[in-house]
C-alpha cells in the first residue's frame, strides 16, 4: 500500500504570539516551529498500516525552508522519503490553493491512500485534506480514529459527535483526515534517525507545480482577542463566598 | 444578498446548533436587508414544517432516498444542485461534524473555500466578514470574500443564540428532489455506536458541572458529582481527568471531546487550557473554582471564586440545596 501523509509545520503549541506589524499575520521571528499535531497522528497511522500491509509512506510538506526539519523527522520516525514544496509565503495561499499545490505534487505518484490531520493547529480550517479529496476525484472520511485495509477497500472508524462514532466502508484510493489521538505516537529512534539522512527528500516549488489560483477568502486583520468579561468574583470565607454565589445564579444570572 | 441556511436534522431530531445558524441568517439578513430561506436535507415533512413557521422567505425540504444515511457523496450532489436552483449569495451551516465532513467538498465543487468555525459576523458596506479564531483561539482574524457569490461559512457552537430565533413566519415549503446516482456514492456508511453503555449527553445538559486537574484524585470526584446531584447538573471534565481515566472519554469536554453551550457551566478546578475553553466559552453564564487568580479559566467566566476547591464545593451544595 502506497501511503502519502500530508503535514504541515506550525509554530509551537506553547508560543507567545505577537501581532505582526503589517496586522496580517502573526511575527514570526523568534518562533519554535513543530509538526501540527493531528498530522503527527496522521503519520503515525500510516507507519502502522504500512508495517501491517507493507508499501511505503511518502511524506509531503507545502512550507518554507524550515519546514524540512519536520520532513526529516517524519523520515526518521519511518516514512520512505519525502517530498517538499518550498515556499517562503504559503499563507498566501487559502486552503483551495494549499490543496492545488499538494495536488499537482502529487501527479505521477499515485497513491492508495492519503492521510492528513484533521485540521492545523494555526489556521484552523479544518478543510485542506477534503479539498484535496475533491480535487483528485477521491472518496473521503474525516475524524478517523481506526482504519483496517479489508477486501476491496478500508474499514474506518469515524469519530461523530456526543461520543458516537461510526465504520465507514470504502474503496481505495481514498483520503482520510485523522482525528488526534489515533494511537499513540512513537518517536524517532537512533537508527531511525541516522537512515533518516540518506532517505530521499525531492524538493520542488509551489510556484513551479503552476499558479494555485486567487483566493476566494481573504484575511483581512489579524489581531489578539479582547478580553469582554468581567468577572465578578466573591470573597469571604468559602460559606459566605458560596451563599453570594449562589444568590447571583438565582436572582441575576437566573440560572437555578 | 439572499442567505440559505443549510440546517442539520437526523432524521429524527434535529441538531441543537441548527436554531444558532438559525438566528444568524436572520441576523445577517436583518442587518444586510436581504432575505433568508432555509433548507433541511432528509429532515421529512415534519421537520419542514417546523422551519416554515420561523420568519424565513422559503423553506426548502430536499428528499431523496440516497440522502439517508448521511454520506458526503450524497450531500454534496444534492446541496450542489439546491444551490444552482436557488442561487444564493451566502450559504450559513453549523459548524457540526457533519458538515467539516461535506462543506469543504461541497465549495470547492463552486471554486470556493468556506470560512469555517467564525464565531462572530459584522455587515460592512453591504459586505458579510466573518471572524475566526487562528492558533487555537489565541488570535483572531477578520475574513472576508474575495469572488462572486456563492460564498459559504459555518458557524462555532455557541456563537449565536439558539433562543433569538423569530418566528411568526407561513413560509412556503419547496420540495427539491436532486438527482442522485447510487454509483455517485462511493463510501458505505454502517450503523452508527457508543462504545460505553452510559452514553452522555452532554450538549443536551442545561447545567454542567466539570471538574479539571485541581481535584487531584479519582476518589475527590465524588464531592464534584455532589454538587452536579445538587444542581440537576451533566457531570463534565478536562482532557486530563480523562486520559487519566478518571471519567470515561465521553464526558470531556473541549477541542477533542464535546463543544457545549449549557445555561450554567461550573469549572471546578479547572485553569483553562484553550483546548478547554473553545468546549465551553459559549455557554451562558460560566462559574469559576481555582485557587489560582491567574488561571485562564477567569477570563471567560461571569463569576469566581477564588480559593481551594476543597473547602468551597461542600459550602456551594449546602448553599444550592436551600436555595431549589
Amino acid at each position: 500500500m502506497k501511503i502519502v501523509v500530508a503535514i504541515k509545520q506550525v509554530p509551537s503549541r506553547d508560543a507567545q504570539l505577537k501581532i505582526a506589524s503589517s496586522g496580517k499575520w502573526i511575527e514570526e521571528e523568534d518562533l519554535s516551529y513543530e509538526i501540527n499535531e493531528p498530522d503527527a497522528y496522521a503519520l503515525e497511522a500510516g507507519l502502522q498500516l504500512q508495517e501491517k500491509n507493507g508499501g511505503e509512506v511518502v511524506a509531503l510538506c507545502l512550507g518554507p525552508a524550515r519546514a524540512g526539519q519536520t520532513i526529516r523527522e517524519a523520515l526518521a520516525k519511518g516514512a520512505a522519503r519525502g517530498i517538499h514544496i518550498e515556499e517562503d509565503d504559503p499563507g498566501a495561499f487559502d486552503a483551495l490553493g494549499t490543496a492545488r499545490v499538494l495536488a499537482a505534487a502529487l501527479a505521477g505518484e499515485k497513491p492508495d491512500l492519503i492521510l492528513t490531520g484533521l485540521q492545523s493547529d494555526d489556521l484552523g480550517y479544518g478543510q485542506t485534506g477534503v479539498i484535496l479529496a475533491e480535487l483528485l476525484g477521491l472518496p473521503h472520511a474525516t475524524i478517523i480514529m481506526q482504519v483496517e485495509k479489508q477486501d476491496g477497500g478500508i474499514r474506518v472508524k469515524r469519530e461523530l459527535e456526543d461520543g458516537w462514532f461510526q465504520h465507514v466502508e470504502m474503496p481505495l484510493p481514498a483520503l482520510l483526515t485523522i482525528q488526534s489521538g489515533f494511537s499513540k505516537l512513537r518517536y524517532a529512534t537512533l537508527m531511525g534517525i541516522k537512515k533518516a539522512k540518506s532517505k530521499e527528500i525531492r524538493r520542488m516549488t509551489a510556484a513551479g507545480l503552476g499558479p494555485p489560483g486567487a483566493p476566494s477568502i481573504i484575511l483581512d486583520r489579524v489581531y489578539l482577542p479582547e478580553r469582554t468579561k468581567h468577572t465578578e468574583l466573591f470573597g469571604g470565607s468559602p460559606k459566605e463566598a458560596a451563599q453570594k454565589l449562589v444568590e447571583k445564579l438565582k436572582f441575576e444570572a437566573r440560572v437555578l | 444578498m439572499s442567505i440559505l441556511a443549510v440546517l442539520q436534522h437526523s432524521g429524527q431530531a434535529w441538531h441543537r446548533m441548527s436554531w444558532e445558524t438559525l438566528a444568524a441568517a436572520q441576523q445577517i439578513a436583518a442587518q444586510a436587508n436581504t432575505s433568508v430561506s432555509a433548507a433541511v436535507v432528509a429532515g421529512g415533512e415534519s421537520a419542514a414544517g417546523e422551519l416554515a413557521q420561523k420568519r424565513l422567505e422559503r423553506v426548502y425540504s430536499v428528499e431523496h432516498e440516497l440522502l439517508s444515511p448521511y454520506t458526503p457523496d450524497g450531500y454534496s450532489l444534492a446541496l450542489r444542485q439546491l444551490i444552482e436552483r436557488v442561487q444564493p449569495r451566502l450559504v450559513l451551516f453549523p459548524h457540526t461534524y457533519q458538515v467539516r465532513d461535506f462543506l469543504p467538498k461541497l465549495a470547492t465543487s463552486f471554486g470556493k473555500v468556506a470560512v469555517t468555525d467564525a464565531i462572530a459576523h459584522r455587515v460592512q458596506d453591504g459586505a458579510v466578514i466573518f471572524v475566526r479564531q487562528l492558533f487555537q483561539g489565541k488570535v483572531n482574524v477578520d475574513v472576508r470574500f474575495a469572488g462572486e457569490a456563492p460564498n459559504f461559512a459555518s458557524l462555532q457552537a455557541g456563537a449565536y443564540r439558539a433562543d433569538q430565533v423569530e418566528s411568526g413566519g407561513a413560509a412556503a415549503i419547496e420540495k427539491f428532489r436532486p438527482e442522485i446516482a447510487a454509483a455517485q456514492i462511493r463510501t458505505k456508511p454502517l450503523e452508527l455506536f457508543r462504545e460505553s453503555q452510559r452514553a452522555v449527553d452532554l450538549s443536551a445538559a442545561e447545567i454542567i458541572v466539570s471538574v479539571g486537574r485541581g481535584i487531584q484524585e479519582a476518589s475527590n470526584i465524588a464531592l464534584v458529582q455532589q454538587l452536579a446531584d445538587a444542581l440537576g447538573a451533566e457531570l463534565g471534565a478536562s482532557r486530563p481527568i480523562c486520559d487519566a481515566g478518571w471519567l470515561p472519554m465521553e464526558r470531556q469536554v473541549g477541542s477533542s471531546g464535546q463543544t457545549v453551550a449549557p445555561k450554567m457551566y461550573l469549572a471546578i478546578g479547572i485553569s483553562g487550557a484553550i483546548q478547554h475553553l473553545v468546549g465551553m466559552k459559549g455557554s451562558r453564564t460560566v462559574v469559576a473554582i481555582n485557587k489560582d487568580a491567574n488561571a485562564p479559566i477567569f477570563e471567560v467566566a461571569d463569576y469566581g471564586i477564588v480559593g481551594d476547591l476543597f473547602q468551597v464545593v461542600p459550602e456551594l451544595i449546602e448553599a444550592v440545596k436551600k436555595a431549589r
